[in-house]
């Protein structure tokens, strides 16, 4: 069963994750720390769009961040919540996709038994 | 604190998806159709070829064999664009139970885990439950440290599906 406390957890990390700017940032931090200012440029946005969409991370434990001097530098949060977040979400994704194919084969199917089943009933 | 079991809520194509315990993960799902229907697209190579591997993926099945019954064997084969090698994912089928229930196991890497998917139909519906149970703790933690979904390694998932679109947020886990 799964906690409450979890849940809470999870859709706080959902709706930090659903946004893919800030996707993109968790991408980028799991190849190297990054400063605000480093991946405000390389995603094309001001400073302060980028303090907010990192904040954002921040709150949902996805991200830590540390000042020294002027510089404001960004790692993935510890203990792993990012890599469950991110896995599960997209585990979700992968299935979801499929099944969306399976509706339109699980459809097919049910209309050639229908036609199948016409067919020797008459 | 009452919990709604998946079998309970109003059929709906909703996909959950919960860390159940340590080392299990649990997918959901309510299809529109008879179980022996279900069944058949997830046992039948030229079905699986149709849904498994989504055009939205980016990966191409090459071959699908699946030798559906108690120790029987399945090999898929894709293609990525993203890789020059073909894939292989292989395994053992532990338990075959039309309509109800499939047992594989998941041995293209060590620590694969064993996927059991249980197809319970009611008034025409098919309720679909799938656990993926990993040997520990560990293997679990691993694979989601890898970024590696399913057996599809890192660079097949993040920029095909993590980045296809925003994911739906409200119903993750209803």
């Amino acid at each position: 069963m799964v906690q409450f406390s979890q849940l809470r957890r999870f859709d706080t990390s959902f709706a930090a994750i659903s946004d893919a700017t800030r996707r993109g940032v968790l991408e980028q931090l799991g190849r190297a720390d990054a400063s605000i200012s480093e991946l405000a440029q390389r995603f094309d946005m001001t400073l302060t769009g980028m303090k907010k969409h990192v904040g954002v991370l921040e709150q949902a434990g996805l991200v830590t961040t540390q000042k020294v001097g002027r510089v404001r530098t960004c790692r993935l949060g510890v203990g792993g919540l990012r890599e469950e977040a991110a896995w599960i979400e997209r585990y979700r994704q992968m299935w979801a996709a499929r099944f969306e194919d399976l509706d339109k084969i699980v459809e097919q199917l049910k209309q050639k038994e229908s036609s199948d089943g016409r067919s020797t009933t008459e | 604190m009452d919990a709604v079991r998946p079998s309970e809520q109003t059929p709906q194509p909703v996909t959950t998806t919960d860390r159940h315990s340590e080392r299990e993960v649990v997918v959901t799902r309510t299809f529109d159709g008879p179980a022996r229907i279900i069944f058949a697209a997830w046992t039948t190579p030229e079905l699986l070829m149709k849904w498994w591997a989504p055009a939205s993926f980016g990966i191409r099945f090459l071959s699908c064999e699946a030798d559906v019954r108690p120790g029987g064997t399945y090999r898929f084969v894709f293609a990525h664009p993203q890789s020059g090698e073909p894939m292989a994912f292989v395994g053992r089928y532990l338990e075959v139970e039309p309509p109800s229930r499939l047992v594989w196991t998941n041995e293209e890497s060590e620590e694969g885990s064993v996927t059991t998917v249980t197809f319970e139909e009611r008034d025409g519906k098919t309720h679909l439950v799938l656990r993926d149970l990993y040997p520990s703790k560990e293997s679990l933690d691993e694979a989601m440290a890898s970024g590696s979904i399913g057996g599809y390694p890192e660079q097949f998932n993040q920029l095909d599906i993590l980045l296809k679109g925003a994911p739906d947020v409200g119903s993750a886990r209803v």
